[in-house]
């Protein structure tokens, strides 16, 4: 049961993933991420996260996308980009290579740390009878706490950066 | 007594300063007696400095005056030092006294010139140059002195030098010195290489460790050193530069290159005898080329018209002697030539001047003759001056060159037949000048007789004193010859006498010199061994030698048995036709390797310098292009460089 | 029971998608976009170790990598706005002055 979520899964993350990446038009790719983010949500689901995985819709897919789709609209860029093309020579090529290689020795890795080892619960443990959400919060509120309020802060300084980014310039008094 | 040493050097070092200063000021004849008295009060400390030699027992005949310290970088240490020793002090007493006496020669001679003071400026910064040559008690206190004295026979050769020739012959003595100065310069290098100093005697004595070098060593410097001396002292091949050095006034020719600057060379090789007592080869070699330059410059003596030139193939030939004696360890009676030399030599000449002076710049010796009566001090000291150096006995010539030829039989024979044939043809051209000069027809009284291509008759000849020489012609008895002012005669009359007796020197069997030298040369004297007997038969050789001589040129130019012209070919007229020969070779091959030279400065170290700047241009425009802007492409870079480190770390991983 | 090491091939595959997604695209937006597949793919990545290695910490850091992702987007479409709003049309590819 476990192998047919999982392969359904992958294929919904690794299609939407070459979607965004081949779609010329850049609403498609927006969509084509909303699926993909879909998809990992439900790997942390059968991962037992279930805390990320609600996070992810609500966050990711619910605001960064929305964000993303505003911007194509407000700006007007959704028309298509071409893709057959490429100005800076060498550059597919290149980039082709450097995915393989990456992959490949990504893979290796993968293969090889089959067998994980290392330190069990070094941060608190994740089994045991209190729900995902209580043992997330309560690490996050006691270890964590100092890394939160940061992260706070920053989405503070986020948004004001935004705005003042965002911003029209002022026209200048004299005619 | 000995600490008066320092003045002999400081006193014409004064006067060339005051004469800098105050020169054109103090004019003609002042600036002259000026310059006269320095060199005199030089003489006089150099006797005070030898009286307190005499004072000393013979071992401790060696005092050091250190004025300052020069130079003192990582193991390299030379002071400002004189060193008073028996050579050297010898030599200064020569140089400063027959100095002093041309220096008063000159104040007559020079008289009505426009440059008078600048004349006795340039004396007397050379007899300072000459001093600090004898006195430096190490290497590079001599070379400095070395160099003086070239850079003042520059400046005295070109004296007139709105006269082309002159300052052609200026030019080619400095140079032709250099190439012997960068022999001088190499031999230090060795020097401080094998041994670690420059200094003569003390505790850093070169010369006490010479019998600790390798024989080859050894043998480089001697030689190198020699290379130096034979530029110095006019040796074959770089003698080229005395006979044009005429050119200059002839108190300079009688200073400068008689008695004084070329002897710089065979002081020179006495002063480092040590070290040519370790290599065999190199005695031999300086022997030999003593003797080849000897004979070599007779035979062009003898065809020589200009009177002055006559005498400076005589110098070559003479010096030539002095080298012969230094190669078969005749050191004693190198020196002795040498002061015997500098008397005569400096006698002819100033008579040579005096002659000139006499028949109104006239240096074509065809266009004298009968001067005898007219000019009777000068014919008498010239003759004087002629005996002594023919050899005839008992003038001082006679003993110093048969102490030479003595050696030279005790050593190889056939160097003493190559000095014997010399004496001869020394004889004969001397011989020869004489009667052309002074006895004979009275030839100037004709006009233009003589072949017209004498160039050298031309009155282009010391401009200034031509004028002077018709402001006296008002004087004396119109175009006719006459005798010189006594302020030049009384140095010839001086000079006439210690020919006659400076034999007395170094008589055989008394030896003076020999036992004063002693302490300086030590184990290097080479004791005289031939028989008491055989050294009187070669006396008698060579006198009968010179008597010859004498003989054949009379019947030549006195009794006109043979005609002249056949005796005076072209060949030896123009030397051998050496100087034409250098000529060739300097501009052909000289100026290719100079192209080459160049040329190879030119593309290679200069191609080098510019190349690694076009390298480094040339690398910048072709790394430029990797900045291209594109974010994408810098991003592609950081990619791959991700993707390395992985491949690394996993490749360190699994091994 | 799927292997932990699927979840890895899967979280690398998503990565190296996104990464060459990154190096392709000129489109500002759609490059942005595959960056944060890549984020996704290093968030799948934690959750599968925290799981293995039965530790809340890795949760913890993928829950961090979310809210500075929200932040950075925030940002970013900020900055882009601003690009695009002077030179519409502009691609990656016009932002070149620093070329040497």
């Amino acid at each position: 049961m476990d192998a047919v979520v999982f392969v359904a899964a992958a294929a919904i993350i690794v299609g939407g993933a070459l979607g965004v990446v081949l779609s010329p038009n850049p609403v498609h790719s927006a969509l084509m991420l909303v699926a993909t983010l879909f998809g990992v949500a439900v790997i942390f689901v059968q991962q037992e996260a279930h805390f990320l995985a609600a996070v992810q819709v609500i966050v990711y897919a619910g605001a960064i996308v929305v964000l993303f789709l505003f911007v194509i609209m407000l700006l007007g860029v959704d028309k298509a980009e071409v893709l057959t093309t490429e100005p800076l020579g060498g550059q597919r090529p290149a980039a082709a290579a450097v995915g393989v290689a990456g992959l490949g020795l990504a893979v290796l890795l993968a293969v090889q740390a089959a067998e994980v080892t290392g330190a069990r619960s070094l941060s608190g443990k994740l089994s045991g009878d209190e729900s995902n959400l209580e043992l997330i919060g309560r690490s996050l509120f006691t270890d964590h706490l100092f890394a939160f309020e940061a992260t706070s802060a920053l989405l503070v300084i986020a948004v004001v950066g935004a705005v003042v980014l965002a911003r029209r310039p002022r026209e200048p008094e004299e005619g | 007594m000995l600490s008066a040493v320092w003045l002999v050097p400081a006193l014409p070092l004064a006067g060339f300063l005051v004469l800098l200063v105050a020169g054109r000021r103090l004019g003609d004849p002042l600036a002259g007696w000026f310059a006269t008295a320095m060199v005199g009060a030089s003489f006089v400390a150099g006797v005070v400095t030898f009286a307190g030699l005499v004072a000393e027992d013979e071992e401790e005949r060696s005092f050091t005056f250190r004025l300052f310290e020069w130079i003192d970088v990582g193991g390299f240490k030379v002071d400002v030092s004189f060193l008073a020793d028996p050579l050297s002090i010898t030599m200064v007493l020569f140089v400063t006294g027959v100095g002093t006496l041309i220096h008063l020669y000159s104040i007559g001679y020079m008289h009505g010139d426009e440059r008078f003071s600048r004349f006795f400026l340039y004396l007397n910064l050379f007899a300072f140059s000459m001093l600090v040559l004898v006195l430096g008690d190490n290497l590079l206190l001599t070379f400095l002195g070395w160099e003086g004295v070239g850079v003042c026979s520059y400046l005295l050769i070109a004296f007139w030098f709105e006269r082309n020739s002159a300052a052609v012959a200026g030019k080619k003595a400095f140079v032709t010195n250099r190439v012997g100065d960068w022999g001088f310069m190499v031999a230090m290098f060795l020097t401080f290489l094998a041994l670690g100093s420059l200094t003569y005697s003390g505790e850093d004595g070169i010369l006490e460790r010479a019998g600790s070098l390798p024989e080859s060593t050894a043998l480089g410097i001697a030689l190198l050193l020699f290379v130096g001396a034979a530029g110095k002292s006019a040796q074959l091949p770089l003698y080229v530069w005395l006979p044009d050095a005429m050119e200059g006034p002839t108190p300079v020719s009688a200073l400068i290159h008689a008695a004084t600057m070329v002897t710089a060379g065979v002081y020179l090789m006495v002063r480092v005898a040590p070290i040519l007592e370790q290599a065999e080869t190199a005695s031999t070699v300086i022997a030999v080329i003593g003797a080849a330059t000897a004979l070599f410059a007779a035979t062009c003596a003898v065809a020589q018209r200009d009177i002055k030139r006559v005498l400076a193939y005589s110098t070559i030939s003479q010096l030539g002697y002095m080298f012969l004696a230094v190669g078969v360890g005749a050191y004693v009676a190198a020196i002795f030539h040498m002061v015997t030399h500098a008397f005569f030599k400096a006698l002819l000449f100033l008579g040579a001047g005096s002659v000139i002076h006499g028949v109104h710049e006239e240096q074509d010796m065809r266009r004298m003759g009968a001067l005898r009566a007219l000019m009777p001090v000068t014919a008498a000291t010239f003759i004087v001056g002629w005996l002594a150096i023919a050899g005839v006995p008992p003038f001082a010539g006679f003993w110093s060159k048969d102490e030479i030829l003595a050696s030279a039989w005790q050593d190889n024979k056939l160097l003493w037949a190559v000095g014997a044939v010399t004496a001869v043809l020394t004889a004969y051209y001397m011989s020869r000048q004489v009667f052309l000069v002074f006895f004979g027809d009275a030839r100037w009284r004709e006009a233009d007789q003589k072949s017209p291509d004498e160039a050298l008759a031309e009155p282009e000849h010391e401009p200034a004193a031509a004028t002077a020489a018709a402001g006296d012609e008002a004087e004396h008895h119109g175009d006719e010859p006459h005798e010189s002012p006594w302020l030049m005669l009384i140095p010839l009359v001086v000079l006439a006498f210690l020919s006659i007796v400076g034999g007395a020197l170094n008589l055989p069997g008394v030896l003076t010199l020999e036992h004063w030298l002693e302490p300086v040369l030590e184990g290097d004297l080479h004791e005289l061994e031939v028989a008491g007997w055989l050294q009187i038969t070669l006396a008698l050789t060579s006198t009968v030698g010179a008597v010859l001589g004498i003989l054949a040129a009379r019947e030549v130019y006195l009794r006109h048995r043979v005609p002249a012209e056949r005796l005076e070919p072209e060949v030896l007229q123009h030397a051998w036709y050496v100087d034409e020969g250098l000529s060739a070779a300097v501009d052909g091959p000289g100026e290719a390797v100079a192209d080459g030279a160049a040329a190879f400065d030119r593309r290679g170290i200069d191609g080098v310098v510019n190349g690694i700047a076009t390298v480094v241009r040339t690398g910048g425009s072709r790394l430029r292009v990797v900045q291209t802007g594109y974010v994408r492409n810098y991003a592609l870079g950081i990619s791959a460089g991700a993707v390395l480190l992985m491949a690394f770390f996993i490749a360190r991983a699994s091994f | 029971m799927v292997d932990d090491q699927w979840y890895l091939i899967l979280s690398a595959v998503l990565f190296t998608i996104g990464g060459v997604g990154v190096l392709v695209r000129r489109n500002p937006l759609v490059m942005f976009m595959c960056v944060e597949l890549m984020l996704n793919a290093v968030n799948l990545t934690f959750v599968t170790f925290s799981r293995s290695l039965d530790d809340v910490g890795g949760q913890v850091v993928v829950f961090f990598v979310l809210v500075v992702a929200a932040a950075e987007v925030v940002v970013g479409l900020g900055i882009i706005v601003s690009i695009l709003r002077r030179r519409p049309g502009a691609t990656a590819d016009d932002v070149s002055l620093l070329r040497g």
